[in-house]
């Protein structure tokens, strides 16, 4: 099993036909020598801490497959106390930082948009290449739990995407996504969007390696979901209230929204748009550039 | 949901620190989870267990030790124990409030073997 994932062996897939990146060695380690077998990371964006955690091979492949270390001295075995202090997603959070590093140095924005399943997040971004795609290029990460549809509707904008299938993992995570950047290899100054899995609970946690997570709220859902799902209002930068057009049909109080977004995190920013009639939409490509200019000054 | 690939990563922390540490057998588990971590102790219970079948885990008990949310509230300068995220300060009743702890997950002690 994959440590961030939380997917069985084999469960992620990627559209270019890697079944995950990790190569399980099958070497099991129950004959009596320890086996040590600490390699330093060459990639160059892990910490010391990492070290230990797992294990590389000669080509740099990931390897969680080693089994449980057992007992070199049976019968000396005795119950005692080990202070540990580690966080648990602690690896994630390496990963996600390589991610980061990988794409600032390249200047390329990193936005991670997560909502609930038919916000109307692809319908969005879809939008969104069409009308800038052709002032910054854009390249598109997309996760959903089955089916390639998502990266089929973006591909049809002319912007490089690719499809990433959690199985039945809920979110996507830091190791992946570095996977996903290596294969789509996006651009010097380019825009990298990520379409999370539709879930406004689990992707919270998992830190990608994004500058900014885009939380996009739909008119049609509950004024107070930024209540219900406040970890994930509290981890974005930008909500997106979307579907706007509708609103004279539905008795959604938008003023109500805001305030219950901002109780959840005083500094959210907050624009109203449609993706369908256009509305607003300026106002988040300008937000888009204003971003990206913060990111190439390293703001 | 995400409780599982928690339970993942918590597992791996174990079995590397088996490795380095030299132990075989885990009969406790102390995680800190705080009150604003997004974490659900009953579903962590259930997916510790789920886990844990078959390793150096293999009925471990988990003992999770609740760390409780905490908050700096701007108007009035100081840290305020809040439950959730959308809570207002219990004092001034603002929601200018930065959460400065109580978000916290990870794995504090062992007992090994």
């Amino acid at each position: 099993m994959c440590t961030v994932c939380g997917c069985s062996s084999g469960e992620t897939t990627f559209e270019n036909g890697d079944s995950h990146g990790h190569h399980h060695h099958s070497h099991s380690h129950d004959h009596g020598h320890a086996h040590d077998h600490h390699h330093h990371h060459d990639d160059g964006g892990h910490s010391h801490a990492h070290e230990h955690a797992h294990h590389h091979g000669h080509d740099g492949a990931h390897d969680y497959g080693l089994g449980p270390a057992r007992a070199h001295a049976p019968g000396l075995s005795q119950a005692r106390m080990v202070e540990i202090e580690e966080n648990i997603l602690g690896k994630n959070d390496e990963y996600a930082a390589n991610n980061r590093r990988m794409l600032r140095d390249a200047g390329v924005l990193s936005l991670n948009f997560v909502s609930s399943p038919g916000s109307g997040k692809t319908t969005l971004l879809a939008r969104t290449i069409s009308d800038i795609g052709g002032e910054i290029p854009v390249t598109v990460i997309e996760g959903d739990q089955q089916t390639s549809n998502d990266a089929e509707r973006i591909r049809a904008t002319g912007a490089k995407a690719l499809q990433v299938n959690t199985g039945k993992g809920c979110h996507l995570d830091g190791h992946m996504v570095g996977h996903a950047i290596e294969a789509l290899e996006p651009e010097e100054n380019s825009l990298l969007f990520i379409e999370n899995v539709g879930n406004l609970v689990c992707p919270a946690a998992f830190d990608l390696g994004e500058d900014h997570k885009v939380v996009i709220l739909s008119v049609t859902e509950g004024e107070d979901k930024p209540l219900k799902y406040p970890d994930m209002f509290h981890a974005s930068d930008l909500m997106l209230l979307n579907k706007v057009d509708l609103l004279p049909h539905l008795n959604f109080d938008v003023e109500r929204c805001i305030e219950n977004a901002r109780r959840v995190n005083p500094d959210i920013r907050v624009l109203q748009v449609s993706a369908t009639s256009g509305e607003g939409l300026q106002n988040w490509y300008d937000w888009i550039k204003a971003a990206r200019q913060f990111a190439r000054i390293g703001a | 949901m995400h409780e599982m690939a928690l339970c993942e990563s918590v597992l791996k922390i174990l079995e590397s620190n088996a490795r380095d540490q030299g132990f075989s057998a885990v009969k406790t588990v102390w995680l800190e989870i705080g009150d604003l971590a997004g974490v659900d102790p009953e579903a962590m219970r259930f997916s510790f267990d789920a886990v844990t079948r078959g390793t150096l885990a293999d009925h471990a008990s988990l003992e999770i030790i609740n760390v409780p949310g905490k908050a700096w509230c701007m108007p009035c300068g100081c840290n305020v124990n809040v439950k959730q995220r959308f809570d207002a300060c219990p004092t001034c009743g603002s929601y200018q409030l930065q959460v400065v702890g109580g978000d916290e997950m990870k794995v504090k002690e062992l007992e090994v073997e």
